[in-house]
């Protein structure tokens, strides 16, 4: 079986787009768990503030998602555009 | 050195067996260890119901060995089953299954163990609330044990489904994928699970009658936190029942060996921070009933938003598989 450079590129590609975006869903994945889980203990401190607590969350979610949104671009980068 | 067909096929058995054992090992041992460390704790502080907690505590650890005897199951055929097969992708299905199921019994057995430690915890504090407490914990381990029996279920497939007659490259990269997929995709699942049942436990030794509310709620964590193990299964299937076309060539047998790894590690992050959340929301449901409208609001905002990154991974598996 001879394997051709442009063939054995693609398959790095592949492998790695696998691996980027596998890898980089760690973790954004854990890291917006724990700052959902402050949350629930934040409204469960104090319930009045449900609406601002959440918004704050969701700014925090928002941010620590970046990374995982770079491990999907990059893995699409892989994909389609290398 | 020139090995026939059916040495490679023992040589695959023996190493599958191995694998499957020393890695379906990990979790049990962990989880069990804290849930001794949490009744000793727990008898140190409240001695006069040692047996209580004792019993408490083995039985717990016996719902955490189950990820591990999966293991074992399979680790035994591996070994003492006598595999013949006319096609090379033999020895690539039973070194995959002994992976999926060994990885798959990791998050499990170490999920199990912290339901089970909080309620020997939980006894020593409100010893009347003893059979809602073993209940919740029975319930909480049961489903932490759920990634698992999906990881069990793909190394039977894999195991029984007839390859002959399908292509040898690129298949062999898919049965891996399909072993890590599910395998690796139940190690999140299975440790989430066991952080949300740990709270549920916890409050109901602190709010014995607030126990329907917090089983309720730790029922929809825990739920939420298992669909990414549920996307690793989904992607295993796929690779194991697509057809796909021969071909010598490398590229197709990444794409679908990537697709596996992607979403097997893309499903741990999520797994475990969805499981936080929902810890720390059963934990102040119990300690602030009327919150529970809002706390469970923000709990499910807060693991859609931590589940995107697992859909990421799926997307870019099914577009490995589909479309490149």
């Amino acid at each position: 079986m001879a394997i051709e450079g442009a063939d054995l590129v693609k398959a790095a590609g592949f492998l790695g787009a696998g691996l980027a975006m596998g890898l980089g869903a760690i973790g954004p994945g854990v890291g917006e768990g724990m700052a959902a889980a402050k949350a629930c203990e934040a409204i469960g401190k104090n319930p009045k503030e449900a609406g601002l607590l959440t918004r704050t969350m969701l700014v925090g979610q928002a941010v620590s998602e970046s990374t995982g949104i770079y491990s999907l671009v990059i893995a699409l980068l892989l994909l389609f555009v290398v | 050195m020139d090995f026939d067909l059916q040495s490679w096929i023992t040589i695959a058995a023996f190493a599958g067996g191995g694998l499957c054992m020393g890695l379906g090992a990990i979790g049990a041992a962990i989880g069990e260890g804290f849930t001794a460390s949490q009744a000793s704790t727990a008898i140190s502080r409240n001695p006069s119901l040692s047996g209580d907690i004792l019993k408490s505590m083995l039985m717990g650890q016996a719902i955490a060995e189950s990820a591990s005897i999966f293991a074992l199951v399979v680790a035994m055929l591996l070994l003492f089953s006598n595999f013949s097969a006319d096609t090379w992708l033999m020895v690539y299905v039973l070194i995959s299954s002994g992976l999926c199921m060994g990885f798959g019994a990791i998050g499990a057995g170490v999920g199990a163990g912290f339901p089970a430690g909080a309620a020997c915890k939980g006894l020593a504090h409100q010893p009347a609330a003893g059979s809602r407490l073993t209940t919740n914990m029975l319930i909480g381990s049961a489903v932490c044990q759920t990634p698992a029996i999906f990881a069990l279920v793909t190394a039977f497939i894999l195991l029984f489904t007839d390859f002959t007659g399908r292509p040898v490259s690129p298949t062999w990269a898919a049965i891996i994928g399909a072993g890590l997929a599910s395998g690796l995709g139940a190690i999140g699942a299975g440790i989430g699970s066991g952080l949300a049942a740990e709270s549920g436990c916890e409050g109901i030794a602190r709010q014995p009658e607030a126990v329907s509310p917090v089983t309720n709620v730790m029922l929809l964590g825990q739920a939420v936190t298992q669909t990414t193990a549920i996307y690793g299964l989904l992607v295993s299937f796929i690779l194991i029942f697509k057809i796909v076309p021969a071909t010598e060539a490398l590229a197709p047998a990444m794409a679908l060996l990537g697709a596996g790894i992607c979403m097997g590690l893309g499903a741990i992050g999520p797994g475990i921070g969805e499981g936080l959340t929902a810890r720390d929301a059963v934990r102040w449901i119990a300690r602030k009933e009327k919150a529970i409208a809002d706390i469970t609001r923000v709990m499910l905002v807060g693991q859609a938003v931590s589940e995107s990154t697992g859909i990421y991974a799926l997307v870019v598996a099914l577009v490995l598989i589909f479309v490149v």
